[in-house]
């Protein structure tokens, strides 16, 4: 009898202290999921951007190669269709001209062509492999592509001084297949909501990157860009720089600049 | 030129393009008298010329190859030489181009729209530039295009010094046509190409001039002479990418050359990402080829044919990568052996290296023609 009524008591107990700190795990999922989604809009409107880039390759011995490439943009304001993208390269010259267009899907696979232009031929390629380096960078294909916010669920963690900021620190975790990480960690700074820095942890749960952006210029009044991603892979001991020039925003481009006909004539 | 090219904008002509120096090894004496023994040396230059004002653009991409050996192979070609006009939603183009279509890798049976400059490869993927008047139509149903090709390109074949002839090497001079007009027939097709979800698919009508020629014995008999037959053909590519597979099929139908006939290639190709855990991707390829062509129509060595292979990308720095395949026969088991490796050196250098063995050939097939033709190729491009 008696131990029956603790039995009730404890349980009761148990329920109360499951419920609260359900809530509490809501709470951080809701308010991470709140302040990313606040870090994704400050960027909607801007329509389609277009940038020149360098990526600076760098081995453990500090040996360095470049490469220069063109991104494109378009932005579907819809959180629940995924933007288009057209990276060309540039150099090295063997591969001038050879072009990725991504159309980024939510939680299916995304739609992914590459063009070669020594053939002139145009691709349909397999879209699994995220987790695999971009053209030999420590970038891999899901850095570029899974920027989505409805790719990943979030909890929030904390928040810390970070340089000159107060960044919420939030832990996001990929909702689509084919991850190569287990979670991310961001920073998120709370006066402009830009992302500062993103530790990745590995299938192993080890943290593997960490990426640092940096000179944040705003556009138009309204949409702010980092010039400077630093990937260093701790792994590794390998970095990759891209370095963004000036931004144009709210060109001519539309869908038809993302189609694979548009891939035969990017330069 | 120049003046009216800078005239026309603030746009300038960017220069690039390629010099390489090549090496072909043959592992074996030559088959037939006349064929040179010797190591096979080539120059190679290839500048590219491009303006592109947006919707206006403009590429100019002549070709040269000086040979040691066989000056059938030492030629000169303009791969482009093109005014394309585009909108968002049409594009035209007047002059030479290049235009690929398939899926397929170890056979490229429906690309049809250019000549094969069979003696800079026999793998069928460089090509002469093809002169055409083209118009494509984008619409959300998907892209139309139509082509006038306003001039036919000759295959290039080995000259009798050449390796990798047939035993009778073939006189082009000669060449016979079934047009009146002969290479001033105008050829023509239209070929509609869309995507739908995970599938991508393309069909096309061609009526001209067959790019494959069939082949008559000349008058003294010790010479092939190339007859270029005018045909109907349609063809259809497609391709179901899901995951990390890729499922393909590419097919057609020929009316004109000998009896009508029916060709099919179908296969996949599995990647494993990184790869035993490492960097690397590991492609599997497997493609089978139906041919069901006879005597009567141009020979192919892709009569019942299955390739297996296999592709590795080291996801390096270089961009290195290696493909290595095998092409057997299921009637003869004559066999195809290819491996082609790549890999950049700095930023400007890219050394390619191809092996091609040819065995198991049987009497008086295309393989058992050049079967002591294995041979080992590197070439150094420098891009400038």
């Amino acid at each position: 009898m008696r131990l029956s009524k603790l039995n009730k008591q404890v349980s009761l107990g148990l329920l109360v202290f499951g419920l609260v700190s359900v809530s509490i795990a809501d709470e951080n999922e809701s308010r991470g999921f709140d302040i990313a989604a606040r870090s994704d809009r400050s960027d909607i409107g801007f329509k389609n951007s277009k940038v020149e880039m360098k990526m600076i390759l760098q081995n453990s011995a500090g040996k360095s190669s470049t490469r220069s490439l063109s991104l494109k943009t378009l932005e579907k304001p819809n959180e629940q269709v995924g933007d288009k993208s057209l990276i060309v390269f540039e150099t090295p010259a063997d591969i001038n001209g050879t072009a990725l267009l991504s159309h980024a899907k939510i939680l299916d696979a995304d739609n992914q062509w590459l063009y070669l232009p020594a053939l002139k031929r145009v691709k349909r390629i397999s879209s699994a492999n995220k987790s695999g380096p971009f053209v030999g960078s420590e970038f891999s294909f899901e850095d570029f592509t899974a920027l989505e916010l409805n790719k990943f669920t979030y909890k929030f963690l904390r928040s810390e001084k970070c340089g000159e900021f107060t960044c919420d620190v939030v832990e996001r975790y990929p909702t689509y297949d084919h991850s190569g990480y287990t979670k991310q960690v961001s920073w998120v700074d709370n006066t402009h909501f830009q992302v500062r820095k993103v530790n990745f942890y590995d299938r192993r749960g080890d943290l593997l990157k960490t990426l640092s952006l940096s000179e944040y210029r705003k556009y138009n009044d309204s949409y702010w860009r980092a010039h400077k991603l630093s990937m260093i892979n701790h792994q590794t001991k390998k970095k990759t720089d891209l370095l963004y020039s000036d931004y144009e925003f709210g060109t001519e481009l539309s869908d038809r600049s993302f189609t694979k006909a548009v891939l035969k004539r990017v330069r | 030129m120049l003046l009216a090219v800078k005239s026309y904008g603030s746009e300038e002509i960017k220069v690039s393009g390629f010099i390489a120096a090549e090496v072909r090894i043959f592992t074996q004496d030559a088959k037939y008298p006349g064929q040179s023994d010797d190591i096979n040396y080539s120059a190679l230059w290839q500048p590219e010329f491009r303006l592109n004002s947006g919707s206006n653009q403009f590429s100019f991409i002549p070709f040269i190859r000086k040979d040691s050996e066989d000056e059938e192979r030492t030629h000169a070609d303009i791969r482009e030489l093109y005014w394309r006009t585009s909108k968002s939603d049409w594009e035209s183009l007047v002059g030479l181009n290049r235009v690929f279509w398939g899926v397929m890798e170890s056979r490229h049976l429906v690309d049809i729209i250019n000549q094969t400059d069979l003696v800079e490869d026999i793998d069928g993927e460089e090509k002469l530039g093809q002169p055409m008047l083209q118009f494509s139509y984008f619409q959300d149903w998907g892209a139309l295009e139509l082509f006038l090709l306003t001039g036919f390109r000759e295959r290039t074949f080995p000259g009798e010094s050449g390796r990798l002839r047939t035993a009778l090497p073939v006189d082009t001079g000669q060449a016979i046509y079934e047009s009146s007009r002969e290479q001033g027939h105008i050829d023509g097709s239209a070929r509609y190409s869309h995507t739908f979800g995970d599938w991508d698919i393309g069909g096309y009508y061609f009526y001209g001039t067959s790019r494959e020629p069939r082949f008559q014995l000349n008058t003294t008999q010790d010479r092939l002479v190339p007859v270029y037959d005018i045909i109907n053909q349609v063809g259809v590519d497609a391709q179901y990418t899901s995951e990390a597979w890729l499922w393909k099929v590419e097919s057609l139908y020929r009316e004109g050359q000998g009896n009508s006939f029916l060709a099919v290639s179908a296969g996949f190709e599995y990647t494993l990402y990184q790869f035993a855990g490492g960097q690397k991707d590991l492609g599997l390829l497997t493609e089978y080829h139906y041919d069901g062509r006879d005597e009567t129509a141009a020979p192919t060595i892709y009569d019942h044919d299955i390739f297996i292979g296999v592709r590795l990308a080291f996801n390096d720095v270089q961009d290195t990568s290696v493909l290595a395949g095998m092409t057997i026969d299921n009637s003869g088991n004559e066999r195809f052996y290819n491996i082609e490796a790549e890999h950049r050196i700095g930023e400007n250098i890219k050394a390619e290296l191809k092996i091609r063995l040819f065995t198991h050939g049987q009497p008086g097939s295309l393989i058992s023609q050049i079967e002591q033709d294995d041979y080992i190729q590197l070439q150094l491009r420098y891009y400038h």
